[in-house]
């Protein structure tokens, strides 16, 4: 166990094994490591910034359903608003139809009713010159005496 | 071959000698500077390599989402050292976190090599050159001279730094008043002395110390069935040998995971110290 030139290579061989340690393995390695890390470090920021956003999209998601539920409280009272208005309205205007109707009725009552009687008050004319006739078994001029059966029809 | 011959086979290293006198003292059997350890820089290279094979293959298919198995157990590794790195040193320097995993991988997976048989590569290694004497030491950490090179290399740095960060007069100010305070410099300066050397040398001495004896044990552990175990009386003792050698395995394991944790920290700190700036320090 001498101490020897061995001991110079050695020490060459030493530095070179650092050296080619450094450039082939702890370089690239710990390199490689280090991104390792700073990559789960920022998947996890990411993470809390997505766990964040989604509680924040939640609180939104939470007023706008909120919203949403007054607006269509809103809409459904119009509606029923506007539905009774519309009943309303028509129930007036068929109030109104039904009174129209039943005067145009009565109109057309009435004439009927004038009819008939101007229509009988002409048959009993005829009847009574008839009847005067063969009361009376001589002509009567219908010309003549229209006048006076005018006024006999008339008072009927 | 003896049992002191089988150890001290086993213990010595393939060396080049680079000059003829190199030759000489190492064929005396003395010690000599201009040689080359082979079995040492082969071993440790190859497993250098393999690291930087390994790691360029993962490197091409690293995924970001779903990671694999294997790029998950390396990962955890970076993810244990840099935790140590976080721990133990203040400040920032992009050096010290791959210069720790380098340490605790090469450091590791030459210890790793204390808990193959001890004489299942030297084995291979005499068949293949033919040499039955051929030498093969095949635990780079159980040479000094691989935890000296990188001991060393921590202490250049830890010197690199102490200037770099406390300047060369808050550098010698560590010498000249820690940790006694102005009134008594020599003191200071031999204790300082003391206390920086002392970091390189422990680092090395720890770690070659560990597997050396670590290694040793293998040895003997393996001369149980090679003494022992002849005729009838290996039935007794083949099986104590491969109880023995399990259990030293399995806490042979601990010892080189905690050996290249060890090595790993101490840089840590020893650099984080070096960092440190003179503002607490008596002057």
């Amino acid at each position: 166990m001498s101490i020897n030139a061995t001991l110079l290579i050695q020490m060459i061989a030493f530095v070179l094994l650092i050296w080619f340690v450094n450039k082939v393995l702890w370089a690239p390695l710990s390199k490689l490591m280090e991104d390792r890390q700073k990559k789960i470090a920022d998947g996890l920021s990411a993470a809390e910034k997505g766990k964040h956003e989604l509680e924040l999209a939640e609180q939104k998601a939470k007023e706008v359903l909120k919203d949403a539920k007054t607006q269509a409280q809103n809409i459904l009272g119009q509606a029923e608003k506007r539905g009774s208005e519309i009943v309303e309205d028509a129930k007036v205007k068929a109030a109104e139809e039904a009174d129209r109707i039943k005067a145009s009725a009565q109109a057309e009552i009435e004439q009927e009713v004038s009819r008939a009687r101007e229509g009988l008050r002409k048959e009993v004319a005829s009847i009574a010159i008839s009847g005067a006739e063969k009361i009376l078994a001589k002509e009567v001029d219908a010309a003549t005496h229209n006048d006076m059966l005018e006024t006999l029809v008339k008072s009927i | 071959m003896g049992t002191v011959e089988y150890i001290q086979h086993h213990l010595t290293n393939n060396t080049l000698a680079l000059n003829a006198e190199a030759q000489e003292a190492i064929d005396k059997g003395q010690m000599t500077f201009w040689a080359l350890n082979l079995d040492t820089i082969a071993i440790s290279f190859l497993i250098g390599a393999l690291i930087v094979f390994v790691a360029a293959r993962l490197g091409k298919q690293l995924e970001t989402g779903k990671p694999g198995g294997f790029q998950n157990f390396v990962e955890s590794i970076l993810d244990f050292v840099s935790t140590n790195v976080r721990d133990a040193f203040p400040g920032h320097n992009a050096l010290i976190a791959p210069l720790a995993l380098t340490i605790f991988l090469w450091v590791w997976l030459m210890n790793f090599m204390d808990l193959i048989p001890v004489d299942l590569l030297p084995m291979l290694f005499q068949v293949i050159t033919g040499n039955e004497h051929a030498h093969l030491k095949v635990v780079p950490t159980t040479d000094l001279n691989t935890t000296l090179a990188m001991s060393f290399t921590v202490f250049a740095l830890i010197l690199f730094y102490n200037v770099k960060i406390k300047g060369v007069w808050g550098f010698t100010k560590m010498f000249l008043f820690h940790p006694f305070g102005k009134f008594l410099i020599p003191v200071n300066i031999v204790m300082t002395l003391i206390e920086e050397v002392s970091k390189p040398l422990s680092l090395a001495l720890r770690l070659f110390g560990n597997m050396f004896a670590g290694e040793l044990v293998f040895l003997l552990i393996a001369l149980i069935g090679g003494t022992l175990a002849v005729g009838a009386a290996a039935l007794f003792w083949a099986p104590l040998q491969v109880l023995l050698d399990l259990g030293w395995l399995i806490f042979h394991l601990l010892v080189i995971t905690l050996q290249a944790f060890i090595f790993m920290v101490l840089t840590i700190v020893y650099l984080g110290m070096a960092h440190e700036d003179d503002a607490e320090m008596g002057h």
